[in-house]
């Protein structure tokens, strides 16, 4: 962890609260909600940066939590996809109650560690709602032309629960199910499995940069691959989440 | 700010003064948020130094550190990520016993701590002294797990939780401020979780 933040990072801007305006709403399979916000006041965000979403009840308690952004920094509006949780307290109002038009608490960006500024060869394994992260990388790679610096591998139990799965398989990013078989392009079949360290390590080949994002299982998993595979644990930077809600 | 439209929280127990504003009770659970991979740290190899601006420069090893006088802390941690834990028991052994071996020089102002990982985190000197402050290598009578900064991490919990930096190896005194890890990325200097200091640029 002796590295310092990327060399074309923005300085950082000390946040403050604002307004966001809900301007798309849309389910994603069972357990996605995608909110498309217009931020007042907007900061353009690094590939990799979160926001935080306030929700204030009417005697002032307040709720927030952190979700990463999916959108490119130049699309016009911030893009969340938010997991909704068991008895989530944030999740699961984005997920049943938001709608088009609402205004909602948020700060951000935030965060200048798990961070790509695209210069840095890298490769992004995600766990499930993980990928988030990376879906800004891979759109900011392709409009800036860097794709061949960002490699992907994503794992999740099915296709349903990896949100943008159609988008990551385009943008050739390897794709593991732990539940499902996967049909393969040359008539084969992926038999339902976790990432084999055979799958990760020619990704892991010529990078300088790992980043791991997932549970606290899938991350040590990922990490004690990445360790075999040779990728120095000072080149691994890691965001986890737990059941915070 | 506007009250949000449709939102009403979890039910809420009227007059908990023990939660900060912002804050969940989390319960039974305990998350973890690391940003970096859990190293193993060996007790036979770990080495705590206590240097910078003290009279007496020290580093203990595993069996050094537990002939100290113990030390428990019994009461609630904070993390940024708006979890409480409340009634939690860590034990070990206090920053103050530390410093009271090496001493500390009159300009000291502010602690530089260092994880095993290059983790760092910075506090003002007052933060970790008078009963403030742990190394800690217990929680609830367990040693404490890799995952949650064992063998040995510092507690400081009246801080928002990643000022207790996990799998600490060393703490230097200082005369003046520098940022550490989080500090650096974004967030407060101090981290009260009291006046809600999350981020730079929170009062």
């Amino acid at each position: 962890m002796t590295s310092s933040p990327d060399e074309v990072l923005p300085e950082p801007v000390a946040s403050s609260w604002t307004t966001a305006t809900v301007r798309e709403v849309e389910h994603v399979g069972e357990t996605f909600v995608k909110v498309r916000m217009e931020v007042a006041g907007r900061h353009d965000h690094v590939p990799g940066q979160h926001y935080v979403v306030r929700l204030r009840a009417p005697d002032d308690y307040t709720a927030q939590r952190s979700y990463s952004i999916a959108s490119d920094p130049a699309d016009p509006l911030v893009e969340l996809m938010i997991e909704c949780l068991p008895r989530g307290e944030v999740s699961g109002f984005l997920h049943d109650v938001v709608e088009v038009g609402d205004e909602l608490e948020v700060r951000g960006p935030i965060g200048r560690w798990f961070v790509w500024g695209g210069t840095t060869p890298s490769l992004c394994v995600a766990g499930g709602s993980g990928v988030v992260p990376f879906v800004s990388m891979l759109r900011y790679a392709q409009r800036t032309g860097t794709e061949p610096l960002l490699r992907i591998a994503a794992s999740a139990q099915t296709r349903d629960r990896l949100p943008y799965a159609d988008e990551l398989e385009a943008y050739g990013a390897f794709i593991a199910l732990t539940r499902e078989n996967q049909p393969q392009a040359d008539g084969s079949e992926r038999v339902a499995a976790h990432i084999y360290p055979d799958e990760l390590v020619p990704l892991s080949e010529g990078i300088e940069r790992a980043y791991v994002c997932g549970s606290v299982g899938f991350v040590s998993f990922v990490g004690r691959i990445l360790g075999e595979a040779g990728v120095r644990s000072d080149a691994v930077r890691v965001e986890q989440f737990g059941p915070t809600g | 700010m506007a009250v949000t439209r449709g939102f009403t929280g979890r039910p809420r127990r009227g007059g908990d003064d023990r939660l900060p504003p912002g804050q969940y009770d989390t319960g039974a659970g305990w998350p973890t948020l690391t940003a970096e991979l859990t190293p193993q740290v060996d007790v036979d190899t770990w080495t705590m130094t206590v240097d910078g601006l003290v009279d007496t420069p020290t580093t203990w090893d595993w069996r050094g550190i537990h002939a100290l006088p113990g030390s428990s802390y019994f009461g609630d941690i904070h993390c940024v990520t708006t979890w409480t834990k409340f009634d939690t028991t860590f034990t070990g052994v206090s920053v103050d016993a530390l410093l009271e071996i090496t001493g500390v020089k009159p300009e000291a102002t502010h602690v530089f701590a260092t994880a095993t990982t290059g983790y760092t985190t910075n506090l003002p000197l007052a933060d970790v002294t008078g009963g403030k402050a742990w190394l800690v290598w217990e929680f609830d009578g367990k040693p404490l797990t890799p995952e949650h900064g064992g063998p040995v991490r510092l507690l400081v919990p009246h801080l928002y939780f990643w000022k207790s930096a996990k799998w600490i190896t060393r703490l230097e005194l200082r005369d003046h401020d520098e940022q550490g890890f989080w500090e650096r990325n974004g967030y407060h200097d101090r981290g009260d979780p009291w006046l809600e200091q999350r981020y730079q640029g929170d009062a």
